[in-house]
């Protein structure tokens, strides 16, 4: 037995700490899981969306392609709209674009601005972008489009989650 | 490490007496269940307080997914029961905590009446407490309509009819709670969200501290 017993108030002391804390933990552990379920929910694969954009029909210039989806917030479920710059490269790949500006989120246009053909440009800085999404140097936006993975299902596109290069 | 932490503060702050005077005072005899079980009656008032402190903080968990509104409050209530971690024991706790609060309220309101605890000179406490009294009840009362549930809207609905049969002002009093002359609906639910989560806990928070002072400043009644 070593030197330094433990005395009647010690012991007191640490079993009422260890109840009392035992319990604390047993009302708030449920309370700190449900409150930090968001952050522990597990992200579902990022599903494909469809849309109604013939792969076929796309051309070397990007067109516009509006899609929509039903999103499910917690207990609320709406349908929301979204938008790709979608176009054919040289090798024949499908490009879509996401149209949100890499400045401060703004919309951007394909040959929005008169005096910029053939770049993306976004009206509120004058962003622009060249054709595959690489921001101009010199304009406001600090980083290139993001890029939507696509495949084809029956002819039609689909759009995944946009993700930033 | 703990022990230094405390010494450092108290060093500077001088803390030991305030929280002497919060937490360390003796325990009477004939309070204390060691000597006479019997005395196990004296818990019941700091059964309530404990309860009252869990219906406080599964309330504060419970208002991250509620929303109180026509639309989404049972769809709400249905999300966090079902799809949340945990969500059917945090929601257990206040619906259960809220009938254990009047039990447990109700016994100790019995102990102090039939000891006689309430007589000079700490009538004052017993008007205190029954405060406390009628402010749970209407938590309850506001609490119950919040799910937005059948049994919710229909206990709602004949709450308001009590309220209205109040003679010459039953009327400006239902319009007053419901927050319309004849609906029971989206005001009536926004009303009774406030009053359940704002007006009503800092009215009890008032009363309580006044119960609690009180108490310390007068004691605890002798034995019978």
């Amino acid at each position: 037995m070593s030197k330094n017993r433990v005395t009647r108030r010690q012991f007191l002391n640490y079993t009422l700490t260890g109840v009392g804390g035992f319990m604390a933990a047993g009302m708030l552990l449920p309370m700190v899981r449900f409150a930090v379920d968001p952050v522990l929910q597990k992200k579902g694969e990022s599903d494909f969306i469809a849309t109604n954009q013939k792969v076929a029909d796309l051309t070397t210039e990007p067109t516009r392609v509006d899609y929509s989806f039903e999103q499910q917030d917690g207990w609320y479920s709406s349908e929301e709209t979204g938008t790709a710059w979608v176009y054919k490269d040289e090798n024949d790949k499908v490009v879509a674009l996401s149209p949100v500006c890499k400045h401060l989120g703004c919309t951007v246009n394909w040959n929005g601005d008169k005096a910029n053909e053939n770049h993306f440009y976004c009206p509120c800085h004058g962003g622009l972008y060249t054709k595959d999404g690489t921001n101009v140097p010199g304009t406001p936006p600090i980083a290139a489009l993001d890029v939507f993975p696509t495949k084809e299902v029956d002819g039609f596109l689909h759009l995944g989650k946009a993700e930033p290069r | 490490m703990f022990n230094k932490i405390y010494d450092w503060v108290d060093e500077r702050l001088d803390i030991t007496p305030i929280w002497r005077d919060i937490a360390d005072h003796e325990v009477p005899e004939h309070v204390n269940p060691a000597h006479h079980f019997s005395a196990f009656v004296y818990c019941f008032g700091g059964l309530t307080f404990f309860v009252t402190v869990i219906q406080i903080l599964s309330g504060m968990f419970l208002t991250m997914y509620y929303v109180p509104d026509i639309k989404n409050a049972w769809e709400s209530v249905y999300y966090l029961q079902n799809h949340v971690a945990f969500g059917q024991i945090v929601r257990g706790m206040h619906h259960w905590g809220a009938s254990l609060v009047i039990v447990m309220m109700f016994l100790h309101t019995l102990r102090v009446f039939f000891q006689g605890a309430y007589k000079k000179p700490r009538e004052l406490n017993w008007l205190v407490g029954v405060g406390i009294f009628f402010v749970m009840l209407a938590l309850g009362l506001t609490g119950y309509l919040l799910p937005w549930d059948m049994k919710a809207l229909f206990a709602t609905k004949v709450t308001i009819q009590i309220v209205e049969s109040t003679p010459f002002i039953g009327e400006m009093l239902k319009t007053l709670i419901a927050g319309d002359a004849s609906i029971v609906g989206a005001q009536t639910i926004t009303r009774f969200f406030a009053i359940h989560v704002f007006f009503l806990p800092a009215v009890l928070f008032g009363l309580m501290a006044a119960h609690f002072i009180m108490i310390r400043k007068q004691g605890i009644s002798g034995p019978l």
